[in-house]
């Protein structure tokens, strides 16, 4: 066997054991600890096909971004999780259907590929363009529409969440550092003479 | 003998030995360096302060961080009582594996790198951005209000300002054209990067003292108001780690602020290029770290809100605004790409 083999043979079984722990471990913040050993298991496996530039994206923006608002959720939130355990047995026809049928799609799309043939990254990268170099050309070139529409959508979805969730409260008071700046001795301080025994 | 040993280097084992090897040295190296700056550190901070500083153990108390050290080691560790155990002590345990793991791809002189990957900037951002995991996960499992208050601090801290720095590092990509540190530093030969993206380097050195909680952005441990944040129930070893972990950050920022704005290896002068490349990375290295040491001296802490106004209200926008900019003078001028990487790649 070789050593790229026992590598993936290594990555592969920490990720399956790690989703296994996600869904099976009591304490939440474990559960998205794992998530993210799992996360980092396959990163661990995209760098064996030879896609780095795959790789660390998926750890800048899962591990690094998406899985620390998991976790700040998980940990502010006082979720009772031992309630929601319960309801386990109720959701899980709701969740194995989900599951089939996107195990399903998974087997469609991948066959449709290998009969038709799409352009893969692998047949972008022939000769000695790097992985990263490959995969721009693809996004930026071929498919440029697209991967433009895909921005546009997550824009959108992102305007959209802070539209539905922004709150102002009326008659708090905010900081004006310009205004604050701007301020000269004059109009700031004022000297008076204050006579004995009268006051201002 | 000898070609025997260099047969033996070039089996996949010998390479294993070979790279294992050289990962022990760099740590040795960057332990001791870091044992030293630790003590620079103080000294510099008690001059700006008209104080000694720490003048007892060896000549000139240049081995204080060593009395310090075993001092650490020999402590007693207190774990509190409601503590998340195996978190607990995989938090400091995650943040120096991070810390020095990153150190892997920093080409110290053009041929003196551990791993030369095509994805250097890419991997340094990403194992920057997991540094927070063991922020977070000490302060959540001490189980105790000031630490889990300054880890929340710091993870929206360091998550705000990755972002600007990842705009910067663009920029500076935009002008090279690859992701490889190696070329970064070959595309300087002409000119230092910190010269035609003045502001960038400025900002960069801005935000890598957020992004490792150095005054005046230390807030996550801001002693007047959250005791020492996220390391309060920390003693010990972890504490040590956790201590070593910073200061590793920290050495690993101001290397890659010599990579990414002072040209790396490269002498200053092309007359000065006989002395060896490694010299002058430590140099520059050392001068980086001498102005964030300054700045800790000098500079009075931040407040929160100032804090996430900068990074989010003036460094993010500014950034960005330069990525538009230095994209649109490489698209006119293409000739500007100073790297000399071959079209086939």
């Amino acid at each position: 066997m070789s050593f790229v083999a026992i590598a993936f043979y290594v990555f592969a079984s920490i990720a399956i054991a790690g989703g296994l722990l996600v869904i099976s471990s009591r304490n939440p913040v474990h559960s998205v600890l794992f998530l993210i050993l799992t996360f980092f298991s396959t990163a661990g496996l995209f760098v064996l096909l030879g896609a780095e530039f795959l790789a660390m994206l998926l750890v800048v923006v899962y591990v690094g971004a998406v899985a620390v608002l998991f976790l700040f959720v998980v940990m502010m939130l006082d979720v009772d999780f031992v309630e929601m355990r319960q309801g386990m047995m109720q959701n899980l026809p709701a969740g194995a259907t989900v599951g089939v049928i996107l195990l399903f799609e998974l087997l469609l799309a991948f066959g449709a590929r290998s009969a038709e043939g799409a352009k893969s990254l692998e047949e972008i990268a022939v000769g000695q363009v790097s992985n990263t170099r490959a995969l721009g050309n693809l996004i930026y070139d071929d498919y440029f529409l697209m991967f433009q529409t895909a921005g546009m959508i997550l824009l959108v979805a992102m305007i959209g969440a802070i539209v539905l969730t922004l709150y102002h409260r009326p008659g708090i008071k905010r900081q004006n550092i310009a205004a604050q700046v701007a301020r000269t001795r004059d109009e700031a301080v004022e000297l008076v003479d204050v006579k004995p025994g009268q006051g201002i | 003998m000898v070609e025997a040993m260099v047969e033996f280097y070039q089996t996949p084992l010998g390479r294993v030995v070979l790279d294992f090897s050289f990962c022990l040295i760099l740590l040795v190296v960057l332990l001791l360096s870091i044992a030293f700056l630790l003590v620079a550190d103080r000294k510099i901070w008690a001059a700006v302060q008209l104080r000694r500083g720490p003048n007892v153990v060896g000549p000139f108390g240049l081995l204080q961080s060593f009395a310090d050290f075993l001092k650490f080691v020999f402590k007693e560790v207190i774990i509190p009582a409601g503590a998340n155990k195996g978190v607990f002590f995989l938090a400091p345990l995650i943040s120096v594996t991070l810390a020095s793991g990153a150190w892997a791809v920093i080409p110290v002189s053009a041929t003196w790198v551990i791993a030369d990957i095509n994805v250097g900037v890419m991997y340094l951002f990403a194992i920057s951005s997991l540094g927070v995991y063991g922020i977070i996960m000490g302060g959540w499992a001490s189980n105790s209000k000031y630490p889990f208050l300054g880890a929340l601090r710091s993870a929206a801290q360091m998550v705000s300002y990755e972002v600007s720095i990842g705009f910067i590092l663009i920029t500076v990509l935009l002008l090279v054209g690859s992701l490889n540190l190696t070329d970064i530093v070959n595309a300087q030969q002409n000119i230092w990067f910190a010269i035609p993206l003045f502001p960038m380097f400025i900002m960069f050195f801005i935000s890598a003292l957020a992004e490792t909680n150095r005054p005046p952005f230390d807030l996550p441990e801001a002693e007047s108001e959250l005791v020492a944040g996220y390391q309060v129930e920390y003693s010990s070893t972890g504490y040590l780690l956790f201590m070593l972990a910073e200061y590793m950050n920290i050495v690993l920022m101001c290397a890659m602020t010599t990579i990414l704005f002072l040209g790396g290896w490269l002498p200053p002068f092309e007359f000065l290029g006989f002395i060896p490349g490694v010299f002058w990375f430590v140099l520059k290295v050392c001068m980086v770290f001498f102005m964030f040491a300054m700045v800790k001296a000098m500079v009075p802490r931040y407040r929160y809100d100032q804090l996430m106004r900068l990074g989010w209200k003036v460094f993010l926008p500014l950034s960005l605004l330069f990525v538009v900019l230095v994209g649109g003078v490489v698209t006119i001028w293409p000739d500007l790409i100073w790297a000399d990487v071959p079209a086939a790649m």
